[in-house]
Parts: C-alpha cells; sequence; structure tokens
C-alpha cells in the first residue's frame, strides 16, 4: 500500500476531523481545507485519500469539492490575492485595484489575483484579501505595496486555506 | 424642528466597544460577565423558562427573514433525541458584514448564546457553519470555544448542571447558496451546497435528519442578554413586532461606514446622517438598498428616507425588506444600470443550478443588463427582464410566489423590478438611443 499522502502530523489531524462528526462525510469539506494547507491546491492524489478516510468513492469527493470555490483545482502561486468588485467595493475603487494587481502580477507565478464576490469587509471598501488576511481602505498603489510586503518577507501569509502557516 | 442626534444602542456590540483591544479573549469576556447568565440559566435549571423569555422578548431572526425565533424553537417535535442547533455563520449577502465583525471580535458571546439555547432546546451537540474565508474568525472561535471548555463552560456536565455540550465549527469553502439554511445542511454532511425541497422543515429532519435548529449569529448573539435583561424588558426596546436592537452594515457611498447597532425604529436618515455622517461630498442619495442584495431598492426621497426601520412597515408600505441589516448608499453620480447588472452577476454566479429558473433566469438577466450597461440595450430590453422575472417570481412578487426550490432566483429579479419601478425613464432612454456614452461609476 502506498505511504499516505497526509504528513504524519497531518494524519492525525484528519483522524481528528473526523472523530468530530456523527457521519464520516461531513468531514471531506475540512479535509479538503487541511490538504489545502499542506500543498497549497486540492491534487488528485489528496481526494483519493480523502475518500479513503471517509469511506466514500474518489468521485464524491470530487463531486462535493468541485462546488466549492476555495479549492483550488490546480496550483495556483504562494500568495492568493483575492479582490472583490461586489457593489459596495464596486463604487469605491475595487476595480482599479483588481486591474492594477492583475497586470502588475500577470507573469508572476508566486501571486496568483482572483477577482471574488463579497469578502464581508465592505465598512473598510474596497477590500481584499491576500490568503484570508484582510485589507482593507485600498488603493492600487497600496494594494500592491500590500502584496509586495508578503513577497519581501515582511509579513507571514496563512496558507492557502487561510490557516497559519504550520509551525 | 430637527430633532437631535441619535446614538446607538450597544447590547450586543457593548463588550466590543468596551474592550476594542482584547474584547474577544477569554480575559476580557469574563471581566465584562460573560458566562454569568449561562451560570443562573443552568443554576436554576428550567429550560422551558429559556423559551418563555426569548418568546416574551419577540425575538426574530436576524439571517434575512425575520422568522420568530421561539417559534422555530417550537417546532421540534417532543421526545425526538438528537437534535442539533446550527448557527449560521456563512454571512455571504453582498454588503452584510455584521457576523463577521461578532465573531471575530466576541467570540465568547456567540458561544454563550449557543450554550443557552442549546440548553433551552435540549441540544448537545451544536455546529456553526462559518464562512470559509473568515480565518481570523475561525482561529477566533476556535480559541473561545478551547477556553471555554477550559472554565467548564462547555463539555461534559457543564457547571455540575448534568448539562453537557460540545460545539464543532465548520469551514464552508465560498458559495454563498450555503447560507441558505438546508444548502448549509447539506454542505455540512459532506455535499454540495445545494438547497431541500420542503417539507421536511429542518425543525422535522435537518442535519442527519433529524430535528434541527437553524439560527444566524447575530440571532443566537442577542440570547444571553434577553436572559440577562428579561424577555419583557429586551421587548420594550424596538418597535411594534420589530424588538430589540440590530445591526445595521452601512457601506457605499457614506463618509463613515461600518456596523451600528440601533433600536429598531429609528429612521433610514438617521442612520445614513446621525451615524454614518451623511453622504461623501454632500451629495445627495440617489438610491439605497436597505437589506442586503435579495431586498428592492428605495430612493432618497423623504418618504424612503424617513420611514422606520422595522421589518414589517417597510415590507408592507415599500415591498423591500430589512433583510440581512445591510444598508448600501448610492450617491446621485450613481448608474443603477451598473449596480443591478453587477448584483445580478453575483446571483448567476452564485445560482446552485438545481432549478431551471434560476440557473437560466439569472444567467440571461445578468447577459442583457451587460448590453444595456455598454450601449447594446434595445428599448424592449426592461420588459424582457421583467418577463424573465416573472418566471422565476410569478407575478413579480417575491418572496411570496417563487417558481424555484429556494429564494436565491428571486433575489436576482428584485434589482430588475427597482430599475422598473424606480428608473424606468433613465433607463429606457439609455436603451433608446442605442448606444451610451460609456460606463460610468
Ligand atoms: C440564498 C440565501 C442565502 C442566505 N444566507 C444567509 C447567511 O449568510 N446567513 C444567515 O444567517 N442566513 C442566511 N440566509 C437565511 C437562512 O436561510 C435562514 O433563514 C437563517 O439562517 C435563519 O436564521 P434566523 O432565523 O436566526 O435569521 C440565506 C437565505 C438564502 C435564501
Ligand atoms: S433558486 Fe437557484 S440557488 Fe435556489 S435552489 Fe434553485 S437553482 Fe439553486
Amino acid at each position: 500500500m502506498s505511504a499516505s499522502y497526509f504528513s504524519d502530523a497531518n494524519l492525525l489531524r484528519a483522524k481528528e476531523i473526523l472523530a468530530r462528526y456523527p457521519r464520516p462525510k461531513s468531514a471531506i469539506l475540512p479535509l479538503a481545507h487541511l490538504a489545502q494547507d499542506q500543498d497549497g491546491w486540492l491534487s488528485c492524489e489528496a481526494m483519493m485519500e480523502i475518500s479513503r478516510l471517509v469511506g466514500v468513492t474518489p468521485a464524491e469527493v470530487q463531486g462535493t469539492t468541485s462546488f466549492y470555490t476555495m479549492f483550488k483545482r490546480e496550483p495556483c502561486g504562494r500568495l492568493l490575492v483575492s479582490v472583490c468588485t461586489n457593489v459596495s467595493c464596486l463604487v469605491t475603487g475595487g476595480p482599479e485595484v483588481l486591474d492594477h494587481l492583475r497586470s502588475r502580477y500577470a507573469s508572476d507565478a508566486d501571486v496568483t489575483v482572483e477577482e471574488v464576490e463579497c469578502l464581508a469587509a465592505c465598512g473598510g471598501a474596497p477590500s481584499m484579501q491576500v490568503n484570508y488576511e484582510y485589507h482593507e481602505r485600498l488603493t492600487p498603489e497600496s494594494a500592491e505595496s500590500l502584496v509586495e510586503e508578503y513577497r519581501a518577507g515582511r509579513r507571514t501569509p496563512r496558507t492557502i486555506s487561510g490557516s497559519k502557516a504550520a509551525g | 424642528m430637527t430633532a437631535p442626534p441619535i446614538t446607538e444602542t450597544r447590547v450586543i456590540t457593548a463588550r466590543i466597544h468596551e474592550r476594542p483591544d482584547d474584547s474577544w479573549t477569554i480575559g476580557a469576556a469574563l471581566t465584562t460577565g460573560a458566562y454569568d447568565t449561562l451560570r443562573q440559566v443552568l443554576a436554576t435549571g428550567d429550560a422551558s423558562a429559556v423559551q418563555e423569555q426569548v418568546k416574551l422578548s419577540g425575538l426574530r431572526g436576524r439571517g434575512g427573514a425575520g422568522f420568530p425565533a421561539a417559534q422555530k424553537w417550537s417546532f421540534l417535535p417532543a421526545g425526538s433525541y438528537p437534535r442539533y442547533l446550527v448557527v449560521n455563520g456563512d454571512e455571504g449577502e453582498p454588503s452584510t458584514f455584521k457576523d463577521r465583525m461578532l465573531v471575530e471580535r466576541d467570540p465568547h458571546q456567540l458561544v454563550e448564546g449557543i450554550a443557552i439555547s442549546s440548553y433551552a432546546i435540549g441540544c448537545n451537540k451544536a455546529f456553526v457553519y462559518l464562512r470559509g474565508e473568515f480565518a481570523l474568525g475561525y482561529e477566533r472561535l476556535t480559541q473561545a470555544i478551547a477556553d471555554a471548555r477550559g472554565q467548564g463552560f462547555l463539555g461534559d456536565n457543564v457547571l455540575s448542571s448534568g448539562f453537557d455540550l460540545d460545539i464543532v465549527v465548520h469551514r464552508g469553502a465560498g458559495a454563498y447558496i450555503c447560507g441558505e439554511e438546508t444548502a448549509l445542511l447539506e454542505s455540512l454532511e459532506g455535499e454540495r451546497g445545494m438547497p431541500r425541497i420542503r417539507p421536511p422543515f429542518p425543525a422535522i429532519a435537518g442535519l442527519y435528519a433529524k430535528p434541527t435548529v437553524v439560527n444566524n449569529v447575530e440571532t443566537i448573539s442577542t440570547v444571553p442578554h434577553i436572559m440577562r435583561m428579561g424577555g419583557e424588558a429586551y421587548a420594550k426596546l424596538g418597535v411594534n413586532r420589530s424588538t430589540g436592537t440590530r445591526l445595521f452594515s452601512v457601506s457605499g457611498h457614506v463618509n463613515r461606514p461600518g456596523n451600528y447597532e440601533v433600536e429598531l425604529g429609528v429612521t433610514f436618515r438617521q442612520l445614513i446622517d446621525d451615524l454614518c455622517g451623511g453622504v461623501r461630498e454632500g451629495r445627495g442619495i440617489k438610491f439605497f438598498i436597505p437589506g442586503g442584495a435579495s431586498s428592492q431598492w428605495l430612493t432618497g426621497s423623504d418618504e424612503h428616507l424617513d420611514a422606520p426601520l422595522d421589518m414589517d412597515y417597510v415590507q408592507q408600505t415599500f415591498g423591500v425588506m430589512l433583510g440581512s441589516g445591510a444598508v448600501m448608499v448610492f450617491d446621485e453620480t450613481t448608474d443603477p444600470l451598473l449596480v443591478a447588472w453587477r448584483l445580478c452577476k453575483f446571483f448567476a454566479h452564485e445560482s446552485c443550478g438545481k432549478c431551471t429558473p434560476c440557473r437560466e433566469g439569472t444567467g440571461w438577466i445578468e447577459m442583457v443588463l451587460y448590453r444595456m450597461l455598454h450601449g447594446q440595450g434595445r428599448p424592449e430590453d426592461l420588459d424582457l427582464l421583467l418577463d424573465v422575472g416573472d418566471n422565476i417570481c410569478p407575478g413579480l412578487n417575491a418572496p411570496f410566489s417563487q417558481t424555484t426550490i429556494c429564494p436565491l432566483g428571486p433575489s436576482a429579479v428584485s434589482p430588475v423590478v427597482s430599475l422598473h419601478k424606480l428608473f424606468r425613464d433613465e433607463v429606457l432612454a439609455a436603451c433608446g438611443a442605442g448606444s451610451r456614452a460609456g460606463v460610468t461609476g
């Protein structure tokens, strides 16, 4: 039998997660988050392992996880920059932030820029998240310098699923 | 004569303002009275007394529909266990940002509310479905649960009362529809988040087909205060059947956007002018959306601005809703077509695809609005949109009629009906000319 997809520490976490729920299938979402914490995306290997742990077919795991936009089905950059353009951000400059970051990082494999729906940060519109850390009241320039701070290591990013980086 | 400016009435935001730097910690929570009410409730040992007080308080759900909380709890079939409390923290309704604040800044208030509510309904395992993007909220809430457990407020035999309670925080993964309560239950069961056909209602067959109560984060965060103040005292706050205080998330073109907790019954004008400092650059309000993206719109007229924040009044008088408590304000430079298109793009993107009128209809509405916005509109387009809308909610009469399983489809019709009711001439002029100068914000 092949070795587990999850690291030893994460396999322990996976078992803890499974024990929380009356039915194992409920663990699919949290286990998919755990896989992304580990690898930065949700690979086929991860889904196979989740299917074994949960006791359903791989197709069921893919069927569920592919419904949810937070699960990345191919590797993305180390930094995932999610810019809101829903209405409160739309009328306060969100699209300008998005356009600027998109062109700035168009050919930068380290940074993936995505347009997202309302982040529940409209009081500080326009807003974005970098690996699910909030940043508000942005201008195109301030947004870029924030991303640069992460790149330069002056800010520690969370994982691609938003957990504190494993210590 | 002008009335003196109103101020906030801080009930569920008291701790957040009192301890701005550490309100989410167990230390700050305990020194500001957290879990005192839980202790008292458990000491009296009377679960039905909680139900009675919540009933007297008149508390209505803060998630959108405004359903009376005690009535929902009373639907649980007697003698049927296990039963679950599921707290809805998915908060995806555009421009709503109150639950995120409550979870990030006062998780212990929520945990205490869950404990009291679970005790009231006889639940030993509660779930919080938290929006996946709320990374900090997840961290703070799981920490709060661990700390509360350490203090004996959760776990087996809570405060030696014989009551057991476990809370599981379940992260979503980016799907607005999972805020709809039956889609949420599907998601919690490890499925795609697609709403269920009712009946059966969750109170009869909800999570794992067991009796289940789904309540919003703000609803449950209010419960400790009802028990502390007494239901009747709580009901003295507010107006008519809209009792108590509510958090309103105000955004858009106001000078001081943010969350404000006010007694229900104050007016939109008081909220926007007194608390939010009015509209930026002293401009006028062209229109505002009073209760989240799913609501129809109101204008900057005196009639609309002076309307009270009363759930039934705005519904009966204007056909709009206070919904999730999100108030989006747009100044006179705003193109209503732009806002309508963006909201419908959202609904089209978030449609789960289970029913045809919503899956197809929202997509077509978005595309027709897009061409109208970009100078390609035809004179008949607005009526075409109304016709599509009529197939989703016959009579264009949401929330009273729908051809769909859940209200997301009808929500996409709200911007269209609002364009028709409030801006018909402007929209027709934009389409009639056959071309428009371009798109402005
Ligand atoms: C498309 C859709 C999205 C919803 N999103 C949320 C949400 O994010 N949070 C919430 O509490 N209720 C949401 N609701 C309402 C829930 O279905 C449900 O009525 C509510 O959680 C019940 O709690 P309450 O009675 O305490 O308000 C949504 C409803 C629909 C139709
Ligand atoms: S109305 Fe739309 S979102 Fe709701 S169940 Fe039908 S297709 Fe899904």
